[in-house]
């Protein structure tokens, strides 16, 4: 096993022993980025050729110089007996959605292919204060707008390391993809649908959203305020518990951070799950969609493998004590999609305002008569097509006379998703829920081009994330398996406010469960030939 | 296809939105937005009792996990050339933006 395979917490403790340097560390990592990632994403990036096709793609800019000095940082604090920290010498890629002081920061955007951000987003800082060495930034997709990645303005967008012809979900499918083919251990998402869950399932790590507001959104571009989660993605729920920790708890700069002390998840992780009381809900083992031909709502099973890895980690949870509660009703998570639409779309149209060439950013390099025009041009230039869907549907209903139709109304369902799961976690009521286990995807990983330029179907790649989004309720994906194709399928725990340490000491409990599991020792296809 | 945003009036929303589209472009996006909307109107399904209250957020804010606002205190930026370096056109400490057309409310 090379070094960059290791997990995040024993690259830790090895720095930390002196048994390997942080530069030896990231040698590692960025011998594999060399070996697997091709060349990174561009603007203007030409024909994709079939090289492009064999590669992961999750790079937009490796940070060597920068990451270089960090390790160096890190080795001579080790070599003088200072404490280098939690994450001391663990290689960290962030979502280019997060200021870096003194890098690009894109969003995957051409309108923002020359900001350079002059601070660091607060879960950054906080993970290089506790030695972290920032390798470098991930694609996504534009502005974090897509489940498939294929939006990015810089291309070519990230490949599914598992098969290079199908998308590694998204929005953060960069740091999904990166984890997963080995070029870093730890990388730092959002999730504001599923955008963490579903690329970590499709990729087949792990992916944990916070509770809202328990993770910084300061130093974060900003997709929708009242949903957006920054959140770890790891290549095991022990990594996943180190990488929260260090993120976590109130940001004085992000007066939506939760005051209440964080709980040590590392502390409790070993504890095992005997007495409690997991939840299976049949509303999580079908999917409701918009069918374009008839206009109407229609029911459809999941696929058979997917249902079937969610009910054999039932089973294993239960063989570890826990007690399996069926049946569990969540009546209200069909309309998480539709309510989703509305919600996202305001915020994000709100957000996008502030892109108008005029204080930072792209420019348009027409000639211009007034300021309007100025405006129109640069973000016509600027934003692509999903940026521009959002602008739009955000401004139609929230003007005035669609607002009590639409906007009010989605609150309103927020409302309702919010009490299924008040319902199923109240500790008086029938369910008394410690977490529920649902899939995370209805799909395993696409095809690149199947769905993309469909932006309803696109959505509801989000139908089993989305809900715990609008209810602010913690989530974490793990893989649970491999599908006919041998590609990755993600299994889902969801809690009650402020359980991140319970739902990752589950998922953790689940993990050793199944550890002897034949599929467990697959790997990528992108790291066969490595 | 659905017609609830008509031509005209996504011709009216693109103006309002500060947007400058191709002519594929705008094809392409009157007829998504008129597909979202066919999904969104799911929600007039819903049947909602009146004392429903809209959530701002899913978690509720409390005493127990609110911060309470923090003190205002000014923290000077210490490179703040970097940031106004980043300006597309700059004048004498000035950043440069074309004339604010004129227009007569009606």
């Amino acid at each position: 096993m090379e070094l960059c395979d290791l997990s995040a917490y024993e690259m830790s403790r090895m720095v930390r022993q002196r048994q390997a340097s942080a530069s030896e560390i990231l040698a590692s990592c960025l011998e594999r980025i060399a070996r697997v990632d091709g060349r990174p994403g561009t603007l203007d990036a030409g024909e994709i050729t079939a090289e492009d096709q064999q590669r992961v793609h999750a790079f937009l800019n490796v940070t060597t110089d920068r990451a270089r000095s960090q390790a160096i940082a890190v080795d001579r604090h080790v070599a003088a007996g200072e404490d280098p920290g939690l994450l001391a010498g663990v290689p960290v890629a962030i979502k280019d959605l997060f200021c870096v002081k003194d890098t690009l920061t894109t969003a995957a955007s051409r309108i923002l292919s020359n900001f350079r951000a002059p601070y660091s987003a607060t879960p950054v800082a906080r993970m290089e204060s506790a030695g972290a060495v920032m390798i470098g930034k991930v694609n996504l997709d534009e502005f974090a707008y897509g489940s498939s990645n294929e939006s990015s303005a810089y291309q070519p967008c990230p490949r599914n390391p598992w098969d290079t012809t199908r998308v590694p979900g998204g929005s953060s499918g960069g740091g999904a993809a990166a984890v997963a083919a080995g070029e870093a251990p730890l990388s730092l998402g959002t999730d504001t649908a599923g955008s963490i869950r579903q690329p970590a399932a499709f990729c087949g790590v792990v992916g944990l959203k916070p509770t809202y507001g328990r993770v910084s959104r300061y130093g974060l571009l900003a997709f929708a305020s009242s949903i957006d989660c920054p959140g770890p993605i790891a290549r095991n729920v022990t990594d996943a518990a180190l990488m929260f920790q260090t993120i976590a708890g109130m940001d004085p700069a992000d007066s939506t951070t939760a005051a209440n002390p964080v709980e040590d998840c590392l502390a409790s992780l070993e504890n095992g799950i005997e007495g409690m009381r997991i939840g299976l809900s049949p509303d999580y083992f079908r999917i409701t969609f918009f069918n374009p031909e008839t206009g109407e709502a229609e029911q459809q099973a999941l696929p058979d493998e997917i249902e079937l890895s969610v009910r054999r980690a039932a089973e294993v949870l239960r063989g570890m004590g826990a007690e399996i509660i069926e049946d569990v009703p969540m009546p209200n998570t069909i309309y998480a999609i539709p309510a989703y639409f509305v919600v996202s779309r305001v915020e994000a149209a709100s957000n996008l305002h502030r892109y108008d060439g005029v204080k930072y950013g792209r420019r348009t390099a027409q000639p211009v008569s007034d300021l309007n025009q100025l405006y129109r041009k640069s973000r016509g230039e600027g934003f692509g097509p999903q940026p521009k869907l959002r602008i739009l549907m955000g401004m139609y209903v929230s003007a005035a006379q669609y607002a009590e139709q639409y906007y009010n109304r989605a609150l309103k369902v927020r409302t309702l998703i919010r009490r299924d799961f008040d319902a199923v976690f109240d500790r008086s009521g029938p369910y008394r829920l410690d977490a529920l286990l649902t899939p995370t995807t209805p799909t395993t990983a696409f095809p690149l081009g199947a769905v993309y330029g469909d932006s309803v179907l696109m959505q509801y790649a989000d139908q089993l994330t989305v809900a715990a989004n609008h209810a602010g309720v913690p989530a974490v994906s793990v893989p649970g398996g491999l599908d006919q194709n041998s590609l990755p399928i993600g299994i889902q725990l969801i809690g009650s406010d402020y359980s991140e340490a319970k739902i990752l000491r589950i998922a953790r409990t689940y993990e050793k469960g199944a550890q002897d599991e034949p599929w467990r020792g697959m790997k990528p296809a992108a790291l066969r030939a490595v | 296809m659905n017609e609830e945003i008509t031509l005209e009036s996504f011709n009216h929303l693109v103006e309002l939105a500060a947007l400058e589209l191709t002519a594929d472009e705008a094809e392409y996006l009157r007829a998504q937005l008129n597909q979202q909307l066919l999904a969104i109107h799911q929600l007039s399904a819903i049947p909602l009792e009146a004392d429903v209250p809209a959530a701002a957020h899913g978690i509720a804010y409390t005493a127990e996990n609110s911060q309470g606002p923090r003190a205002d205190e000014w923290r000077p930026y210490a490179d703040t050339a970097a940031i106004l370096g980043q300006v597309p056109e700059m004048d004498g400490g000035y950043i440069v933006a074309p004339d604010v057309p004129h227009t007569t409310l009606e």
